[in-house]
C-alpha cells in the first residue's frame, strides 16, 4: 500500500464528523441509540411496574393499562422491552470492550513486532477463528451454566481476533509512515511510539469495529437466550421471544415488541458503524457486517 | 517450457498438501478443544461421556472405556483415536451410536440450507449489480435499505413474521414439521408435500443470506466497475449487461464465494435458529432436544461434527479458488 492511500484511509477527526453528519441514516441511528440508552439506564422510571412480577391479567392485548400487553404469567410486556435494553445493552458493550482490547493488544503487537511473534500470534489468532461462534458459546452456556458472566467471557474470548487482523494490517502499513520514523530517530521507545504515534491513528478504525461488534454479540445472545440458554435472574429480550413464541397463534403481541427491540437496537447500531466506516474510507462501500444469528 | 509446467504444477501441489495438512492440524486442535470443555466443565467428565440418564453400572463401563482414572495425556490419547476411528459416543436418549443421530438429520439441514443459499445467490447476485451499477440511486440506497434490514433482524423473528402472516393467517403453508402426518405419502406426491414444507423455512433463511450476498457482490462489484479492464469492454463497444455479467461479475465472484465459504458456521447457526422455528427435523431441532434432554454426547458430537465440516468447507472453498481465478492453480495446469 502505498503513502497516499493510507493517508486517505487515515483522515482527520473533523472529516469523519462531517461526512457523518450529512448522512441522515446515521444520525437517526444515534437518537434511536440515545433512546435505548435512556431507556436502559432509567428502566425503573419508564417502566414502574417489576418486569418479572406475576399478577392475573394473563395474555392481554395492549391497551392504555398495558402498553405492549401481559405474557402468559401476567407479566407486562413493556416493562420486559424496557429492561431488557440493560441486558442486551450491557452484554454487547462488555463483550465489544473486552474483545476490542484484547483484539488491540494482539493486533498491535504483532503489527508492530513482525517476524516470529508475528507468526505466533497470527496462527493463535486462526486457530480462534475456526471453531464456529455461535455453537461454541451454546455448547459453553450447556456446560458451564448460562450465567451472564459465562456468557460474556465466552464470547469476548470468540470475537476478539476480527479485531486483531484489523488492527494487525492498519499497524503493519502506519508503522512505515514517515512520522512514525520519525520518532523512532527521536529515541521513543517501541510502547511509546505505538501508544502515541500508531494507536491514535488507528483509534477510528477500532471504534467503527467495536459499534458494528455490539450489534452481532447483541443478535448472538439473544439467539442463544431465544434457544432457552438464558439467565434466568433477568428478564431479557431473548428471553421473552423464548417463552413467547408458545403463544405465537394468539397472541402475537408477546414476541412481537421484543422482537422489535432487538432489531431497532442493532439496526441502530450497524446503521451508525456504516456511516463511520463510510467516513473513514469512502471507497469502502459499505464493509461486511456480520451476522450470526 | 516444460520444465518451468513441471515445476509450477510440482509447487502448487505441495501448496495443496500444506493446506490439507494446515486443515487436518485445525481438527485435531478441534477435537482437543473438545476434550478440554469435557474436562473443564463443573461436575464429573463422566456425565458428559455417557449423558445424564445412564445407571452405575453403565457409568462404571464408561469410566473404563475412556481411561477416566488414567493419567489426563492418556485420556486425551484413548478420546482422540476412538473419534478419529469415527466413534463419537452412544447416545441413551435414541439408543443410538451418537455418529448414527447426527447424520440420520443431515439431509433435512444440507436440503433447507442448499436451497435457500442457491436462492439467495441468484436473487443477492442480480440484486447486487443492479444496485452497484446504479450507484446512489433510489434502487440503489432501497436495496441497500433491505440488506441492513436484513442485518439486523433476528433470523428467528423474520421466521416468527413469515410463520405468523403465511401459515397462522393467511394458511397458505405449514407452520410445522417437513411433511404431512396425517397421510402416507410416496413418490412425486411425498416430494411436493416437503416442498410445500419447505417454502417458509427456505424463504426465511433465504432473507438472511440475501442480504449478506447482495452487499458483498455490490461492494465486490463496485470494486470491479472502475478497473481499466472494464472501461476497455465497454469501449470495444460490448452491450452494458454483457460488461456487468460477463467481465465485472467474474472477476468479482472470487470475493463472495470467500466469504460464503468462509462463512459457512454462521450460515449453519442461521439455519439452526430457522430449524427451530418450523420444528424442521434437521441438526437444530437436534441440538435442541439434546440440550432439553441433557445428551451431551449428541450436544458435543454435534459441536464437533459441525466445527470439522467448517474447516473442510473452508479448505474446499481455497480449492475453488483455483477454479474460479486463473491466476491461482493448485496441482492442475490449465490447458
Amino acid at each position: 500500500m502505498n503513502q497516499a492511500e493510507t493517508n486517505a484511509r487515515a483522515p482527520e477527526g473533523g472529516d469523519i464528523w462531517r461526512s457523518f453528519k450529512r448522512n441522515r441514516t446515521a444520525l437517526a441511528g444515534v437518537a434511536l441509540l440515545a433512546c435505548f440508552l435512556c431507556a436502559a439506564v432509567f428502566a425503573g422510571q419508564i417502566a414502574t411496574r417489576d418486569p418479572q412480577k406475576n399478577s392475573e391479567a394473563s395474555l392481554r392485548p395492549p391497551s392504555t393499562e398495558f402498553l405492549f400487553g401481559t405474557d402468559d404469567l401476567g407479566r407486562d410486556v413493556f416493562s420486559g422491552v424496557v429492561h431488557g435494553a440493560r441486558v442486551s445493552i450491557t452484554i454487547g458493550v462488555t463483550v465489544a470492550l473486552l474483545s476490542g482490547l484484547i483484539g488491540v493488544l494482539v493486533g498491535a503487537t504483532a503489527g508492530y513486532a513482525g517476524g516470529r511473534i508475528d507468526d505466533l500470534l497470527m496462527r493463535l489468532t486462526e486457530l480462534f477463528l475456526i471453531p464456529p461462534r455461535f455453537f461454541l458459546a451454546l455448547v459453553v452456556a450447556a456446560l458451564f451454566g448460562s450465567t451472564f458472566s459465562t456468557l460474556i467471557v465466552v464470547l469476548s474470548v470468540t470475537y476478539w481476533p476480527f479485531t486483531a487482523r484489523l488492527v494487525r494490517a492498519e499497524v503493519l502499513s502506519i508503522k512505515e509512515q514517515s512520522y512514525v520514523e520519525a520518532a523512532r530517530a527521536m529515541g521513543a521507545s517501541p510502547a511509546r511510539i505505538l501508544l502515541h504515534t500508531i494507536l491514535p491513528n488507528v483509534l477510528p478504525l477500532i471504534i467503527t469495529n467495536v459499534v458494528l461488534m455490539i450489534g452481532g454479540v447483541i443478535l448472538v445472545e439473544a439467539g442463544l437466550e431465544f434457544l432457552g440458554l438464558g439467565d434466568s435472574r433477568n428478564i431479557s429480550w431473548g428471553y421473552m421471544l423464548h417463552n413467547g413464541e408458545h403463544f405465537i397463534r394468539d397472541a402475537w403481541w408477546v414476541i412481537f415488541f421484543p422482537a422489535l427491540a432487538v432489531s431497532l437496537l442493532v439496526l441502530a447500531l450497524n446503521a451508525v458503524g456504516d456511516a463511520l466506516n463510510h467516513a473513514l474510507d469512502p471507497k469502502a462501500r459499505g464493509a461486511h457486517i456480520d451476522k450470526p444469528a | 517450457m516444460r520444465l518451468r509446467r513441471r515445476l509450477i504444477s510440482r509447487l502448487s501441489g505441495r501448496l495443496l498438501i500444506k493446506r490439507a495438512l494446515q486443515s487436518a492440524l485445525l481438527i485435531l486442535a478441534l477435537v482437543i478443544i473438545n476434550f478440554l470443555l469435557i474436562h473443564l466443565a463443573p461436575g464429573d467428565p463422566v456425565h458428559l461421556l455417557a449423558g445424564q440418564s445412564g445407571d452405575e453400572k453403565y457409568f462404571a463401563f464408561i469410566r473404563a472405556k475412556f481411561g477416566l482414572d488414567r493419567p489426563l495425556t492418556t485420556q486425551l490419547w484413548i478420546y482422540l483415536t476412538s473419534v478419529l476411528r469415527g466413534d463419537f459416543g452412544y447416545s441413551l436418549g435414541y439408543q443410538q451410536p451418537v455418529i448414527a443421530v447426527i447424520t440420520a438429520r443431515i439431509p433435512a439441514t444440507l436440503l433447507l440450507m442448499l436451497s435457500a443459499v442457491s436462492l439467495s445467490s441468484v436473487a443477492g447476485v442480480v440484486m447486487g449489480v443492479e444496485a452497484a451499477r446504479r450507484e446512489n440511486s433510489f434502487i440503489d440506497r432501497a436495496l441497500n435499505a433491505f440488506a441492513l434490514l436484513g442485518h439486523s433482524v433476528p433470523s428467528f423473528s423474520i421466521g416468527h413474521l413469515l410463520l405468523i402472516v403465511f401459515a397462522l393467517r393467511l394458511g397458505l403453508f405449514p407452520a410445522q414439521n417437513m411433511s404431512s402426518s396425517q397421510q402416507v405419502l410416496t413418490g412425486a406426491a411425498y416430494w411436493l408435500d416437503v416442498l410445500w414444507h419447505l417454502a417458509l423455512p427456505v424463504a426465511t433463511l433465504a432473507i438472511v443470506y440475501l442480504a449478506q450476498i447482495m452487499r458483498l457482490t455490490r461492494t465486490a462489484m463496485l470494486g470491479v466497475l472502475g478497473e481499466n479492464f472494464i472501461t476497455a469492454a465497454r469501449a470495444k463497444g460490448l452491450a452494458e449487461g454483457r460488461v456487468l455479467y460477463g467481465h465485472a461479475l467474474r472477476n468479482a465472484l472470487l470475493p463472495i464465494v470467500t466469504v460464503v465459504g468462509n462463512d459457512f458456521g454462521m450460515l449453519l447457526s442461521g439455519a439452526v435458529l430457522v430449524e427451530t422455528v418450523f420444528a424442521w427435523p434437521g441438526l437444530g431441532r437436534l441440538m435442541l432436544d439434546a440440550l432439553a434432554m441433557r445428551d451431551y454426547p449428541v450436544l458435543m458430537g454435534l459441536f464437533l461434527m459441525i466445527s470439522m465440516s467448517v474447516v473442510v468447507v473452508n479448505f474446499v472453498t481455497d480449492l475453488s479458488y483455483a477454479a474460479l481465478d486463473p491466476r491461482i492453480s493448485y496441482g492442475r495446469t490449465r490447458r
